[in-house]
């Protein structure tokens, strides 16, 4: 009992998020529609408040090392509690526009983001499993949440089912590393796993790593990822895109580079296998696409490819290197959904690439911003995606993976097929209809813009901040 | 070492401010923003030029180091390390000196989004120089890539009919070329330990890694050179480009593969460059024959001169795998004359274009009536492209075919016949274009060049009859730089 005050102020970001989105339920079920504004605003002002408690709170482990709060789970936490709070910022306008504006949507994000805030703490299989549900059923629900829409209820089904289908393999992995190991503590596990390899060990972690590459949607389980990207509300395809990907891969980190650290040769096979595959689908799969959000589904597959291509090497400038690229990704990411948000034709959000078309004359400013985040995921220096690219290949080439960073960098080749053609609609050709442009949110033009001017010139002076940060959080984990 | 604090600095950022004033202006003033944005780019890169020029004036031709050296901590992994020797800063100039001829050959042309064109071409000239000035590997290659985007832009919004096409190619082929030189520069700043370009050039590679990072490199360069068989890009890009972009594209942005090869391949790797020597002739003479023998049936005068390019190129590659003081010097100096001659070759198909609005060739005949000032500039220039002695064309062609000869007597007798093989194809354009009675009604009432045009085309002839008559001018810069050179890359392949 004496343990417990302490445990509970080591894990308050959580705490927080969980009581405090409870209390907005209640606040939203009390007050009925109306509260959507309110209970919004609150939802914001929560998650802000649980990056200052994570920010500011002490470090430690809790729950007999269940639960760990060290730099890592603290820089992963405030990108994603921030990207969280933008998304729901975001959404609001968008969601009035469709008619969908219901107080649920914020409090799913907190609630989800309580569930992330545990994957990135997780010190133990039970914790992150846990974390791993407590986030999925909130996106699941998400996911659907526009619920008279036969696409958004597809995408809510298909990810439903097909993530249970990976949590089960998920568990079945756990379960396997806790009979050959006799432990559910990532240290511990590694540290036994060092003195007794077994065959059982390495087919729980292969288990496992298939779970985990589900959730961050790594090729060969991406299947999910482009119907539930189509058919889910654009606000909730930018959460997906960003927190819930940041919150994985510092699991993904968590568990191989702490949990498996004996086992590297083992599971770096496996990530290089996924990284490869991913490249691929990812670059290949996005030439076709007509629709924006299948094509960002398959621009995020190739994308977490990279950030896998960090924690391959399976040092600390890797794991840098994969906080780095991920944090400005995050940033990217929402640039450019806060501009798919701003833009709608005759009260219909915008849909397909071709709908660009001519946007330079339309709306020079969102062109430019565009333009500007799409050379950045592209990987064009100075922008900042390449400097993503940078330190995720620096170090892949450092720990002597360079043939996996070539063939990234080909697929990049590919893929800057279709990004430049976002800016060819844009730039070359005249806009295909008349029917104007609505008026686009404050917000969610702001959001894009500030995306724009994050990705470049920002980006340069933001490096020097970033840079430390993810050091420090890179260092302080037992890497090796 | 006389010193002038932050020069490279500004004269590299000095079009980016430019640029920024172009969009205030916008922002203020929307009706006469287009002809502000052309008088702001217009001082911008002349000031740039003034700049440049004092540079020149105050560089030590006898030093080989580098000088008005700026080095400041970035952030972890990169430095702002900025400074010329005798060979950048001859591109420096190159470069500062084409740019205002570019504004102006696009003062009438361009009426579709000016702002945005000037925008771009400032951008560009900031990066070029960029490219120049750079010491750091990072910062060389942000410059470097970086160009793509403006060219892109300036070829697809401002190109021709295929214009969509043709700058996707651009992009991906340039694109794939240099991203494989990233990945060896990220395993090169892990080997050495450091990014700084005359560090690394200290240096010593290991022989086992010097062929895969010297492949790397030579990806990237020779996609931009471009050499043959990766030139296809070229003619597609210069077709569609509007005139100015062809100008700078031939003019400045093919010399970026050559001062690579300078700055990275023979000093960097000098072994592997030994190594793959007779592959770089094998290709640099079969560009120089085949594209010769593509041009002459080319229908299009653009392509045309597109393909004469990657010939005259190949004499670069050749000159700077020689390895010797006459070859590398030849190289440097060919490139610059290339720069001057293909630029005013392209200035001429844009005079006739601007007026016909084709580049066919069938099309014209018979302009020698109509359009004397015209034929009296464009033979000049013909006849440096071939080669003529009095031009800088040929100073390039005998010093780049003497010092290949000392190497490769064969590779240097195949090249050679590239000089008449161009002679051909030139000759013939000028004949078909110019000479003869005027068939096509069309060109009845075509009207010779006017005084903006004329200005385009003076500091082009004067520069290339000059440094014809004396070559000295460019070779006493590059000297020292190429001697250093030359004398490490021979100390270490032993020759």
């Amino acid at each position: 009992m004496q343990d417990l005050i302490p445990a509970l102020h080591l894990s308050a970001p959580e705490g927080t998020l969980a009581v405090g989105g409870l209390v907005l339920l209640m606040l939203g079920a009390f007050m009925g529609e109306k509260s959507a504004r309110l209970v919004s605003i609150l939802s914001v002002a929560l998650l802000v408040a649980a990056t200052a408690v994570t920010v500011t709170g002490p470090l430690g482990q809790a729950f007999n090392g269940a639960y760990v709060a060290d730099p890592l789970a603290v820089y992963g936490k405030a990108i994603i509690f921030l990207s969280s709070a933008v998304c729901i910022v975001l959404g609001g306008g968008w969601m009035q526009r469709a008619k969908i504006a219901r107080f649920e949507y914020p409090i799913l994000i907190v609630l989800a983001s309580a569930g992330m805030g545990m994957m990135a703490s997780s010190g133990d299989l039970i914790s992150m499993y846990v974390g791993i549900e407590l986030h999925s059923l909130a996106l699941y629900v998400l996911a659907a949440f526009h619920r008279d829409d036969l696409k958004a209820s597809e995408a809510g089904l298909k990810y439903f089912v097909l993530g249970a289908l990976s949590s089960g393999l998920l568990l079945y992995g756990a379960s396997l590393v806790y009979g050959f190991t006799g432990s559910m503590n990532f240290q511990e596990i590694a540290a036994y796993a060092v003195e007794n390899p077994s065959v059982g060990l390495v087919f729980g972690l292969v288990f496992v790593i298939c779970g985990l590459a589900f959730k961050i949607s790594a090729a060969p389980f991406h299947m999910w990822t482009p119907d539930v990207y189509e058919g889910a509300p654009t606000p909730v395809v930018a959460l997906f895109a960003t927190a819930p990907k940041m919150a994985a891969m510092v699991l993904v980190a968590r568990v191989l580079i702490d949990g498996f650290a004996g086992s590297h040769d083992q599971w770096a096979q496996v990530l290089v296998l996924i990284s490869l595959i991913s490249f691929a689908v990812g670059a290949f799969g996005g030439l076709a696409q007509k629709n924006i959000q299948r094509l960002l589904a398959y621009s995020s597959i190739a994308n977490i490819g990279y950030a896998l291509l960090g924690i391959t090497a399976g040092t600390e400038a890797g794991l840098q290197a994969m906080l780095m690229f991920m944090t400005l990704y995050v940033v990217d990411q929402l640039g450019f959904f806060a501009i798919l948000l701003s833009l709608s034709k005759g009260g219909k959000p915008v849909r397909t690439i071709a709908d660009l078309a001519g946007l330079r004359r339309t709306r020079p400013v969102t062109a430019i911003a565009l333009t500007v985040l799409s050379l950045s995921v592209l990987g064009m220096p100075p922008f900042s995606g390449f400097w993503g690219k940078y330190y995720v290949f620096g170090a892949a080439v450092d720990a002597g993976y360079w043939m996996v960073a070539t063939a990234g960098l080909v697929a990049s080749v590919v893929a800057a097929f279709y990004y430049l053609r976002i800016i060819k609609l844009m730039w070359f050709d005249p806009p295909v209809d008349e029917v104007p442009l609505d008026a686009a949110p404050v917000e969610a033009r702001t959001i894009a813009v500030a995306g724009a001017v994050f990705a470049f010139p920002l980006v340069i002076v933001g490096l020097t901040w970033i840079e430390p940060l993810t050091r420090v959080a890179a260092t302080s984990f037992n890497a090796g | 070492m006389p010193q002038i604090p932050f020069i490279l600095s500004l004269i590299t950022f000095l079009p980016l401010v430019g640029a920024g004033l172009i969009l205030l202006s916008r922002l203020f003033n929307k009706a006469g923003a287009d002809n502000a944005a052309r008088w702001i780019a217009m001082g911008t890169t002349l000031v740039t030029l003034a700049l440049s020029v004092v540079l020149v004036g105050a560089f030590d031709q006898s030093s080989a180091a580098y000088q008005f050296v700026e080095r400041y901590v970035w952030f972890v992994g990169a430095e702002y390390h900025m400074g010329v020797d005798g060979i950048s800063i001859l591109f420096v100039l190159l470069t500062a000196f084409l740019m205002p001829i570019c504004i102006l050959a696009s003062w009438k042309t361009i009426t579709d989004r000016v702002v945005e064109y000037m925008i771009a071409f400032l951008v560009l000239e900031t990066l070029v120089i960029g490219v120049f000035t750079s010491l750091d590997l990072f910062l060389f290659y942000i410059f470097f890539e970086g160009t793509l985007v403006p060219m892109f832009l300036i070829i697809g919004i401002w190109g021709g009919a295929n214009r969509i096409y043709a700058s996707y190619k651009f992009f991906l082929y340039t694109l794939l070329g240099s991203v494989l030189m990233l990945l060896a520069m990220l395993w090169m700043a892990q080997d050495a330990g450091t990014t700084s370009i005359p560090a690394l050039k200290e240096h010593v590679f290991d022989a086992r890694y010097q062929p895969l990072l010297w492949l790397a490199f030579f990806a990237s360069f020779a996609v931009k050179m471009p050499m043959w068989p990766v030139h296809t890009w070229l003619p597609d890009a210069h077709v569609q480009a509007p005139t100015a972009g062809s100008v700078i594209l031939a003019g400045i942005l093919l010399k970026l593969g050559g001062y690579g090869f300078i700055l990275f391949n023979i000093p960097m790797f000098p072994l592997a460059s030994q190594m793959f020597a007779p592959l770089v002739f094998a290709l640099s003479v079969i560009a120089i024959v085949y594209t010769s023998l593509v041009a002459f049936r080319q229908t299009d005068i653009k392509k045309l001169i597109a393909y004469s390019s990657v010939a005259h190129m190949g004499f670069v590659t050749m000159g700077i795998f020689a390895g010797n003081d006459t070859g590398v010097q030849g190289a440097v100096f060919q490139m610059l004359s290339h720069g001057l001659i293909s630029g005013a070759l392209f200035l001429c198909v844009g005079v006739v274009y601007d007026r016909m609005h084709t580049r066919e060739i069938a099309f014209y005949g018979g302009l020698t009536n109509r359009m004397p000032w015209f034929a009296a500039i464009f033979l000049m220039f013909t006849m440096a492209n071939v080669g003529l002695p009095g031009t800088s064309g040929f100073i390039g062609e005998i010093l780049t075919m003497t010092g290949v000869y000392q190497v490769s007597t064969w590779a240097a007798f195949v090249a050679a016949s590239g000089v008449i093989l161009s002679a051909i194809y030139a000759l013939t354009l000028y004949r078909n274009v110019m000479f003869g009675e005027i068939v096509n009604p069309a060109l009845k009432t075509i009207a010779d060049i006017d005084k903006r045009e004329l200005a385009l085309f003076v500091p082009l002839i004067v520069g290339t009859i000059w440094l014809g008559v004396q070559p000295g001018l460019v070779l006493n810069y590059t000297a020292a730089s190429v001697e250093a050179l030359t004398a490490t890359y021979r100390a270490v392949i032993g020759g």
